[in-house]
């Protein structure tokens, strides 16, 4: 746009004022695109409480001549925009700059988008929509997502249960609640996920560390819970799930309210409760098996579309009961318990939560704030705080029965900050800054040494991302990331400790305190990380696309690899961590193919992972000590590679019949000793037959075979232990996995409909429906007891 | 104006969180339960030699093995009246744990299992159930010969299983509190 023609509006506007009252006022203007300030065509702009209107041209440029009234309103709209209302006074401005929103079908805050919101195009993403998470109301995150091919679990009973994506877990799965990294001693297997299913609205599963956005250490994948989405209208909604189920006669209830405003204020919230007593196995009880769980979660904001903030506040407390015949007292106890086919200790049933138990609980808060900028694009700061308080209780004797043996303390604060620059529209760039700071306390009243030491961490991460578009057919992705990690940490040695692990040679410097028989030192460890990942997608056509990516990812030790130190008494062993442990490395590629049409669709995902310094746990020896012996597990670093491949097909017999296949298969190798890597899942395949009728209130009926493979491939940990009461050697066989087994599932459900706003899902479930008895491999207590038997539930979801 | 107060609020909400907290003068913890110290005191009833059987281990669950001690050579076919005790020595004075044992008779219970049939074992004290609880009890030694007794402390045992009141550990269950094998010669 000219000078001139700036200065021809300006002598314009000058004349209007002049003869304002004679109903031959001028309004003129231009519409162009927020984002990269393109003018728009065919912007309809109408002069409220007249009946005057104008059609922006091919320019953006628009008049709308004989206006009385030198004050009044104008809506703005345009076929795929928000509309928008602006203030006018003539006498002040006849020529206005009008900025629309054009990019609605990216905007998923504010705009209703059919599409499924995936967080990344190049990634091998999947999300879980809501009304397959509210069937797992009652049960966990690590339950859920199971039903995503590729992806298992790694329990400690049935209700400790963590995802295990690609044979990768615990630090090396990264979880994203409501945009905020859940720092929650992710290190420890038998330290679930503190997160209510209940409170999300939809999960994306990513596997691999592609998305860098979220972090550069998430070698095996990154997890991220969406909340309900808001949608700038007058709106007051909410749900209601009520619970129950017979193994464990367990019973629970969600309940969600929603308020919107169309000037884009909203609130929500939503509390949960769940309760079950001990679980049963097809021939006996699990004593002490029993959980509860509270949570309830706030957030409210304003959403709209130049800028928003949002604060929110999340609170779950679960209380575990761990089984009592796992509590066992060294290697002898661990052979009779290997030996006896069925626990040590069985009582009759019982809500009652006693020692071994975990009482865990975790707050989040969270500040948020956006603006978007003119032709640039949108600034996100976000500052968040988490508290996680873990206690364990073990069996204890004398005054300290009712003290916890593990009482820890993991606090963080989070300020996170991205830019988003879309004005170069179909192209899109992030560059993102990160600092956390963590400070960890065990509490020392518990009498117990300290399993994980007091420590800081510092970390700060800055990551830039681009995502292009050269043809319409073709996506790709690149990032970069660098981290900056610091531990620094104050851990007691016993000095036998210090000594036998040859740390005096490498870190006599670091010696703070001799206290005789214990030591005080003061590691402090820094790490460099740097972080690729490329992606790249492409449609062949309207039914079969394919994606390719690499990622190159680093993982920094974490405090329990670095200085764990202490007796497991779930697994009758000493574990311990290394101080001289490196960060690890992972370059992983892979592969997915995509058809999908009306009839068939298919998934075929393919991964090869290659990561060097590998950091795990394994058995090196036995020790001694008055309680027995003990096998001693140390952290240790070998190259591996794990490699795989996941498909899901499903074909639409005909239009009331579905069947569907869900498998993955997965191999892990230690490179380092040729052998293979412990806790890799088995191949499993999931078979499905539905019958869905729409005009019997939706009605809904599936049964599902669970077919898990014996693992064939294991590294042998066996280890001879000797017996003192029979004077003689015993083989201890912690290595042989369980048999193979197949289970059985049924589900059904119907709608009822009260009005358009209100109607009610009823379900009801059948798992294990042949009340089979099994072990599974990937279970911590496989040594002591069967997984649970049949289990009936019923669940009624009422929206209003 | 509205971005200035927002963020101003999460500066405050970050101080408030931020507070905090004395951790420069960490104490090392000398564990309370932690048994180091197993001593079983074997005084012949007709007069004689006293045997000391003692198993300790200071760093607990460190890497050093208990020591294991025993004073003396057992006389043949002799009833040793026996006296076992638990202490904590990372405590000063030592704390006697064999106090809470007694306290919790009900769950806890000495096993004494001898190989190569070098003694026999009576228990003579009994908890509030009427079932033996190991602190005191008789020995007797046979024939000469040598072989091992383990002597195991078990916590909640099933008191009430097949021969767990005669002293067979094989159906106790519970865990080991301590346990500790001593070489012992009759002679």
């Amino acid at each position: 746009m000219s000078k001139k023609y700036y200065l021809t509006y300006l002598l314009l506007c000058f004349t209007s004022v002049i003869i304002s009252q004679d109903c031959i006022l001028k309004f003129e203007g231009i519409v162009k695109d927020f984002h990269d300030g393109t003018p728009i065509e065919g912007a309809y702009i109408k002069v409220e409480g007249f009946n005057l209107y104008g059609v922006s041209d091919h320019k953006g440029n628009f008049i709308i001549e004989n206006i009385c009234n030198s004050k009044f309103k104008s809506t703005i709209s345009h076929l795929s925009c928000d509309s928008k209302i602006v203030t006018i006074n003539l006498d002040k401005k006849s020529f206005v700059e009008i900025r629309l929103e054009h990019h609605i079908e990216e905007l998923t805050e504010v705009s209703i988008s059919s599409q499924v919101d995936k967080k990344t195009k190049t990634t091998q993403e999947t999300v879980i929509k809501n009304d397959v998470l509210e069937r797992y109301s009652s049960l966990s995150l690590g339950d859920a997502i199971k039903e995503i091919p590729g992806i298992s679990s790694i329990n400690t009973g049935n209700t400790i249960v963590k995802p295990v994506i690609n044979g990768l877990h615990s630090s090396r799965v990264l979880i994203m609640n409501n945009n905020v990294r859940l720092h929650d001693q992710d290190w420890g297997i038998e330290h679930a996920p503190n997160i209510d299913i209940n409170s999300a609205g939809s999960i994306s599963l990513i596997k691999g560390a592609n998305a860098l956005e979220y972090g550069g250490d998430a070698i095996g994948g990154v997890i991220v819970l969406n909340p309900t989405r808001i949608f700038a209208i007058d709106s007051l909604f909410g749900k209601t799930v009520l619970n129950a189920h017979s193994n464990g006669k367990g019973y629970g209830f969600n309940t969600t309210f929603t308020k919107t405003f169309s000037k884009g204020f909203y609130i929500n919230g939503q509390s949960s409760f769940k309760r079950s007593g001990d679980y049963n196995t097809p021939n006996y009880s699990l004593t002490n098996t029993g959980n509860q769980s509270k949570a309830f979660s706030l957030f409210m904001g304003k959403n709209q579309f130049e800028y928003g903030y949002e604060i929110y506040y999340s609170y779950l407390e679960n209380t575990i009961a761990i089984l009592r015949s796992s509590h066992i007292g060294n290697v002898e106890n661990l052979v009779d318990a290997i030996n006896s086919l069925q626990p040590m200790i069985i009582n009759p049933f019982s809500y009652d939560i006693n020692a071994p138990k975990q009482e865990v609980s975790h707050q989040i808060f969270k500040g948020k704030f956006y603006k978007r900028f003119k032709e640039l694009g949108k600034l996100d700061i976000q500052y968040d705080y988490q508290n996680n308080h873990r206690f364990e209780f073990d069996i204890r004797r004398g005054d300290d029965r009712d003290i916890a043996a593990v009482d820890l303390q993991l606090q963080s604060h989070t300020f996170k900050s991205t830019l988003q620059l879309d004005s170069k529209s179909p192209n899109r760039y992030k560059i993102g800054l990160l600092a956390v700071y963590q400070d960890h306390f065990p509490n020392p009243e518990t009498g117990v040494r300290r399993l994980i030491p007091d420590y800081e961490k510092f970390d700060l991460g800055i990551f830039t991302i681009g995502n292009f578009k050269p043809i319409e057919k073709l996506s790709l992705d690149v990032g970069f990331r660098y981290d900056f990690n610091r531990i620094n940490a104050k851990k007691f040695y016993q000095t036998s400790r210090w000594i036998e692990r040859g740390y005096n040679d490498n870190f006599s410097g670091i010696i703070l305190q001799d206290f005789g028989t214990q030591l005080l030192v003061n590691p402090i460890f820094d790490f460099h990380s740097f972080s690729v990942s490329a992606g790249i997608s492409y449609d062949l056509n309207n039914n079969n696309s394919i994606l390719f990516n690499y990622g190159l990812s680093n993982r920094a030790p974490n405090a329990s690899e670095l200085f764990s130190d202490g007796l497991h008494h779930s697994a009758a062993r000493i574990e311990l961590g290394e101080l001289r442990i490196k960060k690890e490395t992972s370059n992983r590629v892979s592969g997915t193919y995509n058809y999908n049409e009306e009839k068939v669709s298919i998934s075929i995902e393919g991964f090869f992972n290659h990561i060097k310094d590998f950091i795990y746990i394994e058995p090196t020896g036995v020790e001694s000590t008055n309680r027995g012996a003990f096998p001693v597990w140390e952290y240790k670093q070998v190259n591996a590679a794990l490699f795989g491949v996941d498909w899901n097909i499903r074909y639409n017999i005909t239009e009331k019949f579905v069947i569907q296949n869900k498998s993955s298969f997965i191999k892990g190798k230690d490179l380092s000793s040729d052998r293979a890597l412990i806790d890799i899942p088995s191949f499993k395949t999931v078979n499905l037959i539905r019958y869905t009728n729409e005009k019997w209130a939706n009605f809904n009926a599936e049964i599902q075979s669970e077919w898990i493979f014996r693992q064939n491939e294991f590294p042998d940990n066996n280890f001879e232990a000797f017996i003192p009461r029979t004077d003689s050697y015993v083989l201890v066989d912690i290595s042989t996995p369980p048999p193979a087994y197949h289970l059985l599932n049924f589900r059904s459900n119907f709608d009822l409909k009260f009005s358009n706003e209100n109607h009610m899902n009823i379900a009801f479930t059948i798992n294990n429906l042949l009340n089979t008895s099994y072990r599974e491999n990937l279970n911590r207590l496989r040594y002591f007891a069967d997984e649970i038997g049949r289990n009936f539930s019923i669940q009624l979801i009422y929206n209003y | 104006m509205k971005t200035i107060k927002l963020l101003s609020i999460l500066f405050i909400c970050s101080l408030v969180f931020t507070s905090c907290k004395d951790d420069d003068d960490l104490e090392p913890i000398n564990e309370e339960e932690v048994i180091t110290t197993l001593k079983a005191t074997l005084t012949p009833i007709g007069g004689g030699t006293t045997v000391v059987l003692q198993s300790q281990d200071m760093d607990g669950d460190g890497p050093n093995t208990p020591v294991i001690s025993v004073s003396g050579t057992l006389a043949i076919s002799t009833s040793y009246a026996g006296i076992v005790e638990v202490l904590n020595e990372l405590e000063s004075p030592a704390e006697d744990i064999t106090e809470e044992v007694l306290e919790e008779a009900l769950e806890h219970q000495f096993f004494f299992t001898p190989t190569n049939n070098v003694a026999s074992i009576e228990y003579n004290d009994t908890d509030a159930d009427g079932n033996p609880i190991g602190v005191e009890f008789t020995l007797t030694t046979s024939d000469a010969g040598s072989g091992n007794l383990t002597i195991t402390l078990i916590h909640e045992p099933n008191k009430s299983g097949v021969d767990v009141s005669s002293g067979d550990i094989t159906n106790a269950g519970g865990e080991n509190d301590i346990e500790a094998t001593f070489p012992i010669i009759v002679q």
